[in-house]
């Protein structure tokens, strides 16, 4: 999974049956120092996400598990919005 | 999933019999704003797009969970057709900056 | 598997029903000799795992959902080990 920030939405009439319904929104990944990093994308929504928000996202066909028992075809879906983050790069444990 | 642009069409006469019947489509990536990005894709097509129209594409095992592509040997599939896209610009920029 | 380094944690209220109960944390795979390997991950930690420790995460999605107890559900990737030490052949 990865972070990312929701920046748009996408319309389309004419899809796939099964994605009747869903919302279908564009993110941007990004680092934990909230950097983009990599290509925007288009992704399914399961948490009821919106624009300008920090989520996590899930990648494969994994992420077309949260809408079973529809077979939705999506490669990429927001799982959770993001409340807080803690980073710390320089802590480093014995392990 | 990828924005994407039809850019032209794959046409196989000897190919893995699963795939007789659907149309093979060349699709280069674009960003949300329209610009094009290197590389390109051939994706079968599920939504009977036509050239230089803006799609939404779905790669992956989940491109097998397209209409008519279950248990069929594909990878990259074309789901929509994009009628517009909103892009929240200063959030999109802003993004972009980190 | 992955080799990464737990950098940092998540808190998320609104999320998938499979991710609650779950640490959601961020790991920074790395490459052998410790440097960092790409972009930071998200991803559950089935074994408390703490911030700046060394871990290994599976990112493929049937592995790290059985690991989280969660079949069928939305998880690409999860902490499944902290370790100990690497021995590397010269």
């Amino acid at each position: 999974m990865f972070l990312a920030r929701v920046i748009g939405r996408v319309w389309a009439t004419v899809k796939d049956p099964k994605l009747e319904g869903q919302r279908l929104l564009i993110i941007q990944p990004l680092t934990p120092e909230l950097t983009a990093t990599g290509r925007r994308m288009v992704v399914a929504d399961s948490v009821g996400s919106g624009a300008g928000e920090l989520v996590y996202c899930c990648r494969g066909k994994e992420s077309s598990f949260p809408f079973l028992p529809s077979e939705v075809p999506t490669d990429t879906c927001v799982v959770g919005i993001i409340d807080e983050m803690h980073v710390d790069r320089k802590r480093q444990s014995e392990c | 999933m990828i924005l994407a642009r039809v850019v032209g069409t794959v046409v196989a006469t000897r190919k893995d019999p699963r795939l007789e019947g659907k149309k093979l489509l060349i699709i280069k990536p674009v960003t949300p704003d329209g610009k094009d990005e290197a590389g390109y894709v051939v994706a079968v097509d599920t939504v009977s797009a036509g050239n230089r129209e803006l799609v939404i594409a779905v790669s992956g095992s989940s491109a097998r969970m397209a209409e008519g592509c279950k248990d069929h040997p594909v990878d990259t599939a074309i789901i929509g057709i994009v009628d517009s896209v909103s892009l929240d610009e200063p959030l999109a920029k802003a993004a972009r900056k980190g | 598997m992955l080799i990464a380094r737990v950098i940092g944690e998540v808190v998320s209220t609104q999320k998938h029903e499979s991710h609650e109960g779950q640490k959601i944390m961020l790991a920074q795979p790395l490459h052998l000799d410790g440097t960092n390997r790409g972009d930071a991950v998200v991803a559950l930690d089935t074994v408390d795992a703490g911030i700046g420790d060394r871990v290994l995460v599976v990112t493929e999605g049937f592995s790290a959902m059985t690991s989280a107890g969660r079949p069928q559900s939305p998880i690409d990737m999860a902490i499944i080990g902290v370790i100990d030490h690497v021995e590397l052949a010269e």
